[in-house]
């Protein structure tokens, strides 16, 4: 199980330092096509930015072993990278350590609660128990909340209604 | 930077996003590993297949998204393995999937068990998960770095596979007298294909003893552990009767997987090279 403690930065090379945060910051801003409002940062699935020359190495990690949407990250990467100029952009796919939602930054947390969605909260863990604070609904904030399914619109969400203002809402699972 | 529009006149190649999975980086370098990736491939990729088959028809609409979420999950698992065993002999995981015939599938039987009603996917799925879940657990500390890197992130997403499977075992067993009559049904036809995971073969033997994979029976004990807690609960037994020798590690099949075999493969047999 990977903790927070453990977390693994991303990290840019020293040399050509210039271009590297520049192809940092481009990579950075790419977004999740199916949650719009976060970056491919916000989510921590940004693992790693090199540069050599005009080539750059971006490794990204899945979130989920199908989510879909890493080969469209993977085309949006290429392309905005290729409008700024890299010449030769190399995409990589990591699996380990295995993408946790203790990499989410809180202000992609902040944007996912304006998007509508509940962040995670709490931390991963795999077995029996998992942590996890009451879930507060987006809309009206209420705690008095319910899983209607575990499983939701995308493998990363659970579906949820609110007791109080009676919406339902997505969570963004504790993975 | 000036905002773009990245889907505009653009075009990216396609890809192979997998040809470039890390950990990966590695190939399969003995034949041992990549007929051991072969069998955990087939497993998830034939128990998706299967899984997808609900969407539209499972009791509600929330079970629909389960099992689609469950089943996409099993077909990623699917790609990371079979595109592990092909790099040993330069097959695709589409190579894989749909160009090879029953004989050369290796999946387990208790996957290739048909649907049947719900609490019978619900069975297998109990079986499976938990099985799945000691499995790629004990897998996380192979010496197999992609087996291991494959592991790690399969366990996570299988443990919410054994909770809902673990849910509905105990919503069908202590429901009405219909879904607890259909649940016990289920246990009964599913369960005589759970001693074959847990079958030791002269293949695992060699990999347990270079450190690559856990031994089946040594993930046996973690299982009954598991499931005698979730049958205490829902007031069932484990069958005592027929047990299933099992086959699939070594080709052979039941004619429902040539069925699913047609339906999965026949528009890449249609249409070769296709790409959508």
């Amino acid at each position: 199980m990977v903790t927070a403690a453990q977390r693994v930065s991303t990290r840019s090379t020293t040399e050509g330092g210039d271009a590297t945060s520049r192809a940092r910051a481009i990579a950075a801003a790419v977004k999740d096509p199916e949650v719009p409002v976060l970056t491919i940062e916000d989510l921590g699935v940004l693992r790693d930015v090199r540069t050599d020359g005009d080539r750059v190495t971006v490794t990204i990690t899945p979130t989920y072993s199908g989510c879909p949407a890493m080969d469209v990250i993977r085309d949006d990467l290429i392309l905005a990278l290729s409008e700024a100029g890299f010449g030769d952009v190399d995409v990589r796919l990591t699996l380990s350590p295995a993408w946790t939602t203790d990499w989410m930054s809180d202000a992609g947390k902040r944007k996912l609660t304006e998007y509508g969605i509940a962040p995670p909260t709490g931390r991963a863990a795999v077995g029996p128990i998992k942590l996890s604070l009451g879930v507060k609904c987006p809309r009206c904030g209420s705690l008095d909340t319910r899983e209607v399914s575990r499983f939701g619109s995308t493998s990363c969400k659970a579906l949820y209604e609110c007791r109080a203002c009676l919406e339902p809402f997505d969570h963004f699972k504790v993975h | 930077m000036t905002e773009i529009d990245i889907h505009g006149d653009v075009t990216v190649d396609q890809v192979e996003l997998s040809d470039e999975l890390a950990g990966g980086e590695g190939r399969a370098t003995t034949a041992d590993v990549a007929e051991y990736a072969l069998w955990l491939g087939d497993d998830a990729l034939i128990l998706s297949q299967q899984l997808g088959a609900w969407i539209a028809r499972a009791p509600e609409l929330e079970e629909d998204v389960a099992l689609g979420n469950i089943a996409l999950d099993l077909l990623g698992h699917a790609r990371s393995l079979l595109r592990y065993a092909g790099t040993f002999d330069g097959r695709s995981e589409d190579d894989l999937a749909y160009w090879r015939d029953e004989p050369e599938f290796r999946c387990a039987w208790l996957f290739e068990q048909p649907n049947g009603d719900f609490a019978h996917t619900i069975a297998r799925q109990l079986a499976a998960s938990v099985y799945q879940f000691e499995l790629y657990s004990a897998l996380r500390s192979s010496g197999d770095a992609t087996l291991a890197a494959i592991a790690e992130k399969s366990v996570k997403e299988v443990d919410y596979h054994r909770d809902h499977a673990v849910q509905w075992t105990l919503r069908l067993a202590g429901g009405t007298d219909e879904s607890r009559r259909r649940m016990v049904t289920a246990i009964d036809d599913v369960w005589p294909y759970v001693d074959e995971l847990f079958g030791d073969e002269p293949l695992t033997d060699r990999l347990a003893e270079s450190d690559v994979a856990p031994r089946p029976s040594s993930l046996r004990p973690g299982f009954d552990e598991v499931i005698d807690a979730v049958f205490a609960e829902a007031d069932l037994t484990v069958p005592a009767g027929y047990v299933s020798s099992g086959g699939g590690r070594r080709g052979s099949h039941f004619s429902t997987l040539g069925y699913l075999l047609a339906e999965m493969q026949v528009l890449a047999r249609q249409h070769p090279g296709a790409t959508w």
